[in-house]
């Protein structure tokens, strides 16, 4: 392991404090991760010495707290290889940015007959938005099949590239971990003139992200997944679409200009950022992208990549076939989420057997309840791995498991 | 800190190992509702026969964890061959058992109007300690209102 794991478990009070005295062995980083010191003093100080609105003040407090919300704007372009921060637009999670294409771009782009290709993988943030447009437009929202191992199915992508003017994909999924191949599917997307959108919010935290890489025209990612606060989601758009693209909310900040008659638009960002922005959860993400940074992302990957391999085998050798660990086995496309099912136990008593160990997985669809039907199940259990957890962590699920085997063994 | 033996008693698992009045009933004559619970995922459809304003069949289908599913068996023995009024009054009771804690109902009952005895149900009480497991204790129920709702209309 290149990570010091007990280091950087140190840096997260909430992993250091007991909870009905009892450790907490959090493997719920795919819902929210836990939020470094780092983080927590960024938030602090912003309070503390630099609170006041931005883009409004003369005085020397609302011009610092511009510089930093600014500052970390550029931190988060630079993080994902962005070619400029004005790209980089905040909201206040993915899902809202991913209703803020399809509000401003899709309503200007796309008509009846119109196809937006998504995959079987998605989370409802990148399936509903679509939907709303099908209703509204009469578009079609297309799906790409799944192998029976959690992957994409790209057999007869051609002739699902029909009448496409968007795919739009999550980069990681959500529920089996599976790492979907991005940069071939905006490159499809490109030949036959569409764009691409990525659903980023369960890769960034945990890989390095290169816009340019992915080759795609849109990206989104939420803050509170990779060590941030909640309240902050970005979206990345090339600057020729965004500039295109009218608003989305109206209000102040938005705007250059404001007459009886009407008004002026003002530049990206701000064109999209109507409103007070989430001033602290910038810089909290700012802080969230030096505290990855200075880890190294590289060293993350390791890290997981070798945890996420441990546990596999471990499950594996504990439980056999009693355990189904639902989709790709292989590490070079998986990400550590792990969606479990356990003999017959359902998913929601298995985490509150598990809970009584203080092991915390999330039970229920996950927000992808298209996905639960093509799995078969109603619901899974998911253990999600992050930089904090360690093989103790594992083998704490891995014991939580066989108590509640034994517990509901009939 | 409630235990796992404070939610998960003996006839609740009796009833998730062998639930009660499992099944489907023809549509029509039977009606028919359908449950969800957007947190898990949890899928309930309840059937029901109205003849002479008397709950004479109801069945269970769908799927769901131990609490949702127990829940709902122990609400099948408690309500057939009831009246449709004295079937809601026990749906009645039973959401009562499961919105209030305990010690407040406890101090409530002495001089509540006669409430229906809730029998094996009394084995569901425990899940108000567990607040997240109380829309799975009552997602059979809710359901079962809106069949009542379709058996009268």
């Amino acid at each position: 392991m290149t990570l010091d794991a007990a280091a950087v478990k140190a840096d997260f009070p909430l992993l250091n404090n007991l909870i009905n005295d009892r450790p907490v062995i959090y493997l719920d980083s795919g819902a929210t991760s836990q939020k470094p010191q780092q983080v927590l003093d960024a938030l602090n100080h912003y309070y503390e010495h630099l609170n006041a609105n931005v883009h409004r003040g003369a005085y020397y407090l609302a011009a610092a707290a511009t510089d930093a919300t600014e500052n970390a704007r550029l931190r988060v372009a630079n993080f994902i290889n962005a070619p400029a921060d004005r790209e980089i637009i905040f909201t206040k999670n993915a899902t809202e940015a991913i209703n803020l294409v399809s509000y401003t771009w899709g309503r200007a782009n796309l008509n009846a007959g119109d196809v937006v290709l998504i995959s079987s993988l998605e989370h409802h943030a990148n399936i509903v938005p679509w939907q709303q447009l099908a209703a509204d437009k009469g578009i079609e929202v297309r799906w790409i099949p799944l192998t029976d191992d959690g992957q994409l199915d790209l057999t007869d992508l051609d002739q699902m590239l029909e009448g496409v003017k968007l795919v739009a994909i999550s980069a990681a999924s959500n529920v089996l971990g599976t790492l979907p191949p991005v940069r071939l599917l905006a490159d499809a997307a490109h030949a036959v003139g569409a764009l691409c959108l990525v659903d980023a919010s369960q890769w960034v935290p945990h890989r390095p992200t290169d816009v340019a890489e992915f080759n795609c025209d849109f990206l989104v990612f939420t803050g509170h997944k990779m060590c941030g606060p909640t309240g902050i989601g970005v979206l990345w758009g090339r600057a020729e679409l965004l500039e295109a693209m009218p608003p989305f909310l109206g209000g102040g900040e938005m705007i250059l200009n404001v007459t009886q008659e009407g008004f002026t638009a003002n530049e990206i960002p701000w064109k999209f950022e109507a409103g007070t922005p989430p001033i602290a959860e910038m810089i909290g993400l700012g802080a969230a992208v030096d505290y990855l940074e200075n880890l190294g992302m590289d060293n993350i990957v390791a890290h997981e990549t070798q945890l996420t391999g441990y546990a596999l085998r471990t499950l594996g050798d504990r439980f056999g076939e009693d355990l189904i660990i639902h989709g790709p086995q292989d590490l070079t496309i998986r990400g550590g989420v792990l969606s479990l099912c356990y003999k017959d136990v359902h998913p929601h008593d298995l985490s509150q057997v598990l809970d009584e160990r203080g092991v915390c997985v999330r039970a229920g669809h996950h927000c992808a309840k298209p996905l639960m039907r093509l799995l078969g199940v109603g619901a899974t259990a998911r253990a999600s791995l992050y930089l904090y957890n360690d093989e103790s962590d594992v083998d704490a699920l891995a014991d939580a498991l066989e108590a509640a085997g034994q517990f509901f063994a009939f | 800190m409630p235990g796992l033996e404070d939610l998960y008693r003996e006839i609740i698992l009796d009833h998730y190992r062998s639930p009660r009045n499992r099944g489907e009933l023809e549509t029509p004559p039977a009606h028919m509702a359908e449950g969800f619970n957007p947190l898990c995922g949890d899928e309930i459809k309840v059937f029901l026969t109205v003849e002479n304003n008397t709950i004479t069949d109801i069945r269970i289908g769908g799927q769901g964890c131990s609490i949702s599913q127990s829940s709902a068996s122990m609400m099948t023995t408690a309500v057939l061959g009831k009246t449709v009024e004295e079937a809601r009054q026990v749906l009645q009771a039973f959401k009562e058992m499961m919105s209030i804690h305990e010690h407040e109902l406890d101090d409530t009952n002495a001089d509540a109007s006669p409430a229906p005895q809730l029998g094996d149900l009394e084995a569901l009480r425990g899940v108000v300690k567990f607040p997240v497991r109380i829309k799975c204790a009552t997602l059979g129920w809710n359901t079962l209102d809106q069949a009542l709702v379709e058996a009268t209309a």
